[in-house]
């Protein structure tokens, strides 16, 4: 039985028998489609948070010196009653990290929150109010489209001023040129003297929602009213650079903080790293649920198909004896059902992943969830739909081969 | 085995005798084309025993046209199945143009029946959603053969059953002589050495039947070896031998005058 022949037949049957075979294939058709939905979405999120995700909540080759990690998968108990005892962070802890790296490097403390701000005939809002240096918006490579940045001059003297974010200004100055204007945060004036260029969102968070002031004025205040601040982020011209940098203010600190070897440190150093780390733990999780609920669907397809091949071979039992009384070897009856099995699988398979790729396009649409399809998980869903074709008929397929020509013959 | 040849099977020539009784076990030479050796089938029906072939010796040269004629139940399909190597015997030898096929297994049959045998069935036994000439084509598939001269050893056995303009009917366009013909264009496409025939004519009317018969006259007359199952003694007497089987054993072994003299019948 030549290949083409084989596919032809079981095209063929297909067609004849649209409904009938659409129910045999649903299953795989299912399965399939959540596979290409589920990788797609786990795909894009990987590549969001490697490429989008990272750069803009982090930074490129930026570590941050912080009381506690940001990012952190597993606490327990006992590591939060750890990190609460850690010391606060200060500005003289932000001086001796500046002081420990050449100057290649960057750093700015950054203390944030979301805090109510108003204006004038506008309903209050949450801000993301950010209170730090110059260099910030230098680290975060942030362009602005009206205005200027704050000064270094402004951050010793407090000045309050105030750069903010795309949909601050929209939302606070709709029709007005924001420049010169005045907006109160948790009760103060500030007056705006920028506008950052829209930023985009991340998982569906606006990251032009910022209110940037110096953290010298009394938004550091507002948001630390402790004085202390809340990290230092720092930024190294290479990554390697970058390592050997955070080594160097890991021993500051440490001797800083007077911590006899064998402490553990008693602040945390961050890199993006640690958030891609913390990533991989969702996406590990969600790769393990997103694939249990296909692995049923195509659990149940192949039962499916190999009924439905069952029943083809106690149809066809006369076809299969006429082929074995011209010559057909075991070998070639069990070729003819298996490439039956699976092209009608891999149709199935082609089908469901039209719809997963449709069905990944819509949530990336309605959802804030990111989804790229990627090409291998097209290929690897039809060699799954033929692997699961092959696996269904092996045993309707031996079967048929194990016939008895004369028996076979002599069937209706 | 020489025991009961002696007492019950009447052999129609000495040379006969002499290859199954003389030369036992040993393959026959070139110009036999079938030899059995004392073939028994029985079959196992929940412990009752049904001998269907009880000793059966034939030997058949080249070019030789053999009807087996015999009552409903004597055995004509199972020593047919037998010689076209679609069932072994329980007992006894089969000899295949100098291959011992009686203890062949299933895959070596399988080719045997390939190149070896031609099978016309009562029921025509096409596939019914080929057409004519994928009909046709089949066997030359199971001998591995390329599509573009499975394609013309196809056309041209069609042709040479008048069939040419129809290549591309499905049987159930055609007429029962004319899927006949077909299934006579598939049995000789691969050229084999034995056209073998159960009941050709069964399902078709007597002017068909003649038609049919005229495909299989012509066919023994280039040399093709037939041998063809009948229960009916006009069909019989077409071919140039008739054997009349009778509860699995051979009764009667004759030339086509001998047996149409005794039955009556005029040619
Ligand atoms: N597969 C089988 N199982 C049991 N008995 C069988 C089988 N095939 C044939 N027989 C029996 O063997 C005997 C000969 O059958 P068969 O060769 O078909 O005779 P014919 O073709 O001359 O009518 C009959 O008694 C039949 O019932
Ligand atoms: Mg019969």
């Amino acid at each position: 039985m030549p290949f083409l022949e084989a596919v032809r037949l079981a095209l063929h049957t297909i067609r004849v028998q649209k409904l009938k075979s659409f129910f045999t294939l649903l299953g795989v058709m299912i399965g399939v489609m959540f596979l290409i939905a589920v990788v797609s979405i786990v795909e894009g999120m990987s590549d969001y948070v490697e490429n989008d995700f990272a750069a803009k909540i982090i930074g490129v080759n930026t570590f941050d010196v912080r009381r506690w990690p940001n990012f952190n998968p597993n606490e327990d108990d006992e590591d939060w009653r750890e990190l609460l005892r850690r010391p606060r962070l200060y500005e003289t802890e932000a001086r001796l990290v500046r002081e420990t790296l050449s100057a290649d490097f960057k750093t700015a403390i950054v203390s944030e929150n979301f805090i109510y701000a108003n204006a004038p005939g506008v309903r209050p809002r949450m801000v993301q109010a950010i209170a730090t240096e110059a260099a910030y918006f230098d680290i975060k490579k942030f362009n602005l489209t009206q205005g200027r940045a704050f000064a270094p001059q402004e951050v010793v003297s407090g000045s309050r001023v105030l750069v903010i974010g795309d949909e601050i200004a929209k939302y606070y100055f709709a029709n007005l040129d924001p420049l010169g204007r005045e907006l109160r945060i948790a009760g103060q004036p500030y007056t705006v003297i920028g506008v950052i260029e829209p930023q985009g969102s991340v998982f569906g968070f606006s990251l032009d929602r910022m209110a940037i002031a110096p953290y010298t004025s009394a938004l550091g205040r507002a948001l630390r009213p402790r004085g202390d601040i809340e990290y230092i982020t720092v930024q190294g011209p290479t990554r390697e650079v970058l390592m050997d940098g955070m080594e160097a203010v890991r021993a500051a600190m440490r001797g800083f903080r007077r911590l006899t070897p064998g402490r553990a440190d008693n602040f945390a150093l961050e890199t993006s790293d640690a958030a891609l780390s913390f990533f991989d733990g969702i996406r590990s999780k969600m790769v393990l649920f997103g694939t249990a609920l296909p692995g049923i669907g195509l659990v149940v397809g192949a039962l499916v198909i190999m009924n439905i091949m069952l029943v083809a071979v106690a149809e066809r039992t006369r076809e299969i004896g006429i082929r074995k009384a011209l010559g057909a070897r075991r070998k070639d009856i069990i070729r003819q059902f298996l490439i039956e099995a699976a092209t009608l699988s891999v149709v199935g398979a082609a089908i469901g992943a039209a719809l997963g790729v449709a069905m990944s396009q819509t949530i990336a649409a309605l959802t804030p969830l990111p989804a790229s399809v990627a090409p291998w998980s097209i290929v690897a869903a039809l060699i799954v739909g033929a692997g699961v074709g092959i696996v269904a008929g092996l045993y309707p397929a031996s079967r048929a081969a194990r016939l008895d020509p004369i028996a076979a013959l002599r069937q209706e | 085995m020489s025991q009961h040849l002696e007492e019950e099977v009447p052999l129609s020539t000495t040379a006969e005798r002499k290859i199954i009784v003389d030369q036992a076990g040993a393959a026959p030479s070139k110009e036999w084309v079938i030899v059995t050796r004392g073939v028994k089938r029985e079959y196992d029906m929940g412990g009752e025993i049904v001998r269907a072939l009880r000793g059966v010796d034939i030997a058949v040269r080249r070019n030789e046209y053999v009807a087996i004629m015999g009552p409903s139940g004597s055995g004509k399909s199972t020593l047919m199945n037998i010689i076209g190597c679609l069932d072994t015997p329980n007992e006894g030898e089969y000899w295949l143009n100098g291959q011992l096929v009686s203890t062949m297994k299933d895959d070596e049959l399988a080719r045997v029946r390939n190149k070896e045998i031609g099978f016309v069935f009562q029921t025509f036994n096409l596939l019914p959603r080929a057409t004519a000439l994928a009909n046709v084509e089949l066997p030359l598939v199971y001998a591995g053969i390329s599509s573009n001269e499975r394609r013309e050893r196809a056309m041209e056995a069609l042709e040479a059953v008048q069939l040419g303009e129809r290549v591309h009917h499905r049987p159930n366009e055609l007429s029962g002589g004319q899927r006949q013909r077909v299934a006579i264009a598939r049995a000789l496409v691969n050229r084999p050495s034995i056209l073998l025939a159960d009941e050709p004519t069964g399902n078709l009317d007597s002017k068909t039947s003649e038609e049919i018969m005229r495909v299989f006259e012509g066919l023994a007359e280039t040399g093709q070896t037939v041998i063809m199952v009948t229960h009916e003694p006009d069909i019989a007497a077409h071919a140039r031998r008739v054997v009349v089987l009778r509860d699995g054993t051979i009764e009667s072994d004759e030339r086509r005058e001998v047996f149409t003299e005794k039955l009556g019948l005029t040619l």
